[in-house]
């Protein structure tokens, strides 16, 4: 039998100022009918450039070099755009990976999903009019005549994604492309939109090629894996043979690494040594932070009920230990983040560092806070001054307190560039010059440099690739057991967040559900929401 | 409603202020209108004449009270008199405004379909070489003095090629060059604004999936890029309604076309300040409205702000 897409000897390559560099070196695999593979790679892996290549879409100045692209035994590798026109929508389905930017933002839903039908020869306008609310239905979208009438920016992220589901499946074609479909999403959308698509592949036999970077992902819903690196396969096999004894080293790093697939033991704080004796406990605060009954409303105009972003907060992050805040979106936890850290002033509520009030802070005093809190943020590509050396980035906190004096400064900076493990040479070099997981380090670095009582990490390793995000989570043990540093660390990723944290409080719509120590949380959630975000992590059969 | 109440006051203040500006950088200036026309020694005025016929102008009395008159004057619709001339302005300026609509629109219009034209087309030629000449245009359309690019058309078209006649020619005849002479200037900023953001379009992930939905170049071009890429463009639109003005002048005066162009150019030679007030006045009014036009617009073209604009 044909497999239904088939891969033989892939090579792309994009074209630079310095030559043609090959990015999909020999690439060789095959989708059998009605199956769902899954292409795993990390950023830079070439696993998003090969799906492309599938469809005949590589980028500008992306080129296919050699190999044969065979869909049913058709080798399409080098038809002309025209003619694989012919083929986009009707036999291969695509699926985008971010749904705000992925529809047209100035027409209607259901004249985009009409257009599909119209290219693809369908004129009568009742019928395609019918076929789209139809498929609306059929992607699980309440009233289905409004929906189409609307406009993408008036639907959620994941409404969005299902009419690009919608889309992709509309001519039901053999086979679906789908790029990283839920990566943008929150946990239980990313469940009910995978659900989404396992349901449609089951009614019409759809294949199905899932690109990820997630191996959870994967795990739980692929049948085989094909796991890339640097433009080449690494290891391809049945999902479960090759996530119990992956034999290549780069899978077994990649499965030791995914959050949500290694069984790793839960952390307890270890009781800090002045604790141990209880008359010098009796005496000592023993809460680096303490936040109570926070709140925040912002106004949404004239007439209309006040939007409760952070609505009656309270938790507390014991001296050396990591607190995490974990919610979806808009669930208020950077608010909160940027409550204790003082960007906000809540309506009501206090926040007390270290025993000491600090919610009405101002002027100086505010100024003074900035030193007992810092910051790290999610995107290490926007929160480093493009134009300073790394050396300068690390010292700036130390020049705006003018704390030592230009060598001292100097000194201090590289004894930070090597306490977060990086090369000594960084240094001198810009930003630019650094990897996302180099950067990171470089705004743990700055971070630490005033010494803080309290590292609010915002979504701080969200951005990372897992291998380059297992490292930075050991870099943030490692610091803390080192310098007895206290973290607020705010996620939405509950794989993450059993890793790295000693306690955990989740939050929703503004309000915490439930909070604890993390193995119990997560060991015995008490309330629904928990148990759904808990269901929802992929690859969840390790996570408890 | 509350947005077009705003509006209107915002635009209201920046004719205050343009009327002022006006008023004091007019009164700044050495000599003034009367001195001009009567001071010439073929007259033959003694200095106490002069003085008597500037206590008939008003222009004897404080700069405060002058301009206090001048604004009264403007705001029950009296624009005063032509110092060089002795007519009414608003008479002078309302014969010279059909003409003048009628080449800044025509040549707006023609700047528009000039840039849409080259936009498109260096983006869906044939043949790359094609597609970069086409880009390169607009960087040579925009360094194109006004006043050169009305000689040499007019040399090219009327002498060597005889294809516009020079002298007895119909008015629509008369419209064509110096149409293209306000046009090209124009269109070149257009077409590089439109190019820019046609291509920024081309990149995002929505034209992605247009694309993988099967489509065609052209028909991803005008369905799903067009309109996104035009919104930066109107917006250009409504600044180089200035340009326009200003390339009237030009435009006039290379043709010698009578019409508001021409009646500035000698309003600036002989000091005509009344004349020169009103125009100022007239630019910034015809500025404001075609930028409260582009803002009413543009929620019409992206439903995005449409509720913003509404709560607003």
């Amino acid at each position: 039998m044909t497999a239904l897409l088939e891969l033989d000897g892939l090579d792309v390559a994009y074209a630079t100022a310095s030559g043609a560099r090959r990015v999909v070196h020999s690439v060789s695999f095959d989708v059998q009918t009605g199956e769902v593979v899954a292409l795993v790679g990390e950023s830079g892996s070439g696993k998003t450039t090969t799906s492309s290549a599938v469809l005949g879409l590589l980028p500008a100045g992306g080129r296919l070099d050699a190999g044969a692209v065979r869909l049913s035994g058709t080798d399409i590798a080098g038809w002309s755009d025209r003619r694989l026109q012919g083929v986009r929508g009707a036999r291969i389905g695509y699926i985008p990976q971010d749904p705000v930017s992925s529809l047209n933002p100035v027409r209607p839903v259901g004249v985009q999903l009409a257009d599909t039908f119209r290219i693809h020869g369908r004129r009568d306008p009742r019928d395609i009019r019918n076929c789209v609310l139809e498929l609306l239905e059929r992607v699980g979208l309440d009233d289905p005549a409004l929906r189409a009438r609307q406009y993408p920016h008036e639907l959620s992220g994941g409404m969005r994604q299902r009419v690009l589901i919608a889309n992709a499946v509309a001519l039901e074609p053999e086979l679906v492309i789908a790029d990283e479909p839920t990566s943008a999403l929150d946990v239980t959308v990313q469940r009910r939109i995978l659900d989404l698509i396992d349901e449609l592949r089951r009614e019409h036999g759809t294949a199905v090629l899932l690109v990820t970077h997630d191996l959870g992902v994967a795990a739980e819903r692929a049948e085989r894996v094909v796991v890339m690196q640097h433009g080449r396969i690494v290891e391809q096999g049945t999902t479960a043979a090759l996530l119990d004894a992956p034999t290549e080293a780069y899978t077994r790093h990649l499965v030791a690494d995914a959050p949500g697939l290694a069984e790793q033991p839960f952390r307890h704080p270890r009781p800090p040594i002045y604790l141990r004796d209880a008359g010098v406990a009796a005496a000592e605060n023993p809460f680096a932070l303490v936040a109570s009954g926070l709140s925040k409303s912002y106004s949404l105009g004239r007439g209309r009920e006040p939007f409760r972003a952070v609505d009656d907060v309270s938790f507390r992050v014991l001296r050396g230990t990591t607190h995490a805040i974990v919610g979806e979106s808009g669930s208020g936890k950077t608010t909160t983040a940027r409550i204790v850290s003082r960007f906000v002033t809540p309506d009501s509520g206090r926040v007390e560092l270290g025993g000491t009030d600090v919610t009405q802070l101002s002027g100086a005093a505010k100024r003074e806070f900035r030193r007992r809190v810092q910051l790290v943020y999610q995107n290490p590509f926007a929160s480093l001054d493009p134009r300073q050396t790394v050396a300068e980035i690390i010292a700036e906190p130390l020049r705006n307190f003018a704390v030592g004096d230009r060598r001292e400064r100097a000194v201090a900076a590289q004894r930070l560039i090597d306490r977060v493990a990086l090369p000594a040479d960084v240094a001198a070099r810009r930003p630019t010059e650094l990897s996302g997981g180099q950067r990171q380090r470089v705004a743990i670095a700055r971070a630490l440099a005033l010494e803080p009582e309290l590292v609010v990490l915002d979504e701080a390793v969200s951005a990372l690739d897992v291998t380059v995000q297992a490292r930075i989570l050991e870099l943030l043990e490692r610091l803390q057991g080192e310098l007895g540093l206290s973290y607020l660390f705010i996620s939405h990723d509950l794989a993450v967040v059993r890793r790295i944290s000693h306690s955990v409080s989740v939050m929703r719509r503004g309000r915490i559900v439930e909070s604890g120590p993390t193995e119990q949380v997560f060991r015995a959630p008490q309330h629904d929401y928990t148990r759904e975000l808990l269901d929802a992590v992929p690859g969840r059969k390790a996570i408890a | 409603m509350a947005y077009l109440a705003r509006r209107t006051g915002q635009a209201l203040l920046v004719l205050a202020i343009a009327f002022t500006a006006t008023f004091v950088l007019l009164q700044a200036l050495p000599g003034d209108a009367i001195l001009i026309k009567f001071e010439s020694p073929e007259l033959g005025l003694s200095p106490e004449q002069i003085a008597d016929i500037r206590a008939s102008y008003g222009a004897d009395v404080p700069v405060v009270q002058q301009f206090l008159h001048t604004v009264a004057g403007f705001v029950q619709g009296d624009f005063g008199y032509s110092v060089q001339y002795g007519t009414p302005v608003h008479e002078l300026v309302g014969s010279a405004l059909p003409d003048t609509l009628v080449l800044a629109g025509l040549g707006f219009l023609t700047a528009v379909l000039i840039a849409v034209a080259l936009a498109f087309l260096s983006t869906l030629a044939p043949f790359a070489w094609l597609r970069q000449a086409l880009r390169a245009l607009p960087g040579v359309f925009v360094s194109v003095p006004v006043f050169w690019l009305g000689i040499v058309l007019i040399q090219v078209f009327s002498f060597q090629l005889r294809l516009v006649p020079v002298i007895g020619a119909d008015p629509a005849q008369a419209l064509i060059l110096p149409v293209l002479t306000l046009a090209i200037p124009i269109s070149a900023p257009l077409a590089q604004i439109l190019a820019r953001s046609i291509d920024e379009v081309q990149l995002s992930p929505f034209v992605a999936v247009v694309r993988a939905k099967g489509a065609g170049p052209a028909r991803v071009l005008w369905r799903d890029v067009a309109r996104n890429a035009l919104l930066p463009a109107i917006t250009i639109a409504g600044v180089l309604i200035g340009e326009l003005i200003g390339g009237a002048v030009v435009t006039e005066t290379v043709f010698g076309r009578a019409g508001i162009g021409r009646l500035t150019e000698q309003a600036v030679a002989n000091q005509d300040v009344p004349v020169l007030q009103a125009i100022v006045i007239l630019a910034a009014l015809v500025f404001v409205l075609v930028n409260l036009a582009v803002d009413l617009v543009y929620p019409v073209l992206d439903p995005r702000l449409k509720r913003k604009a509404v709560a607003a």
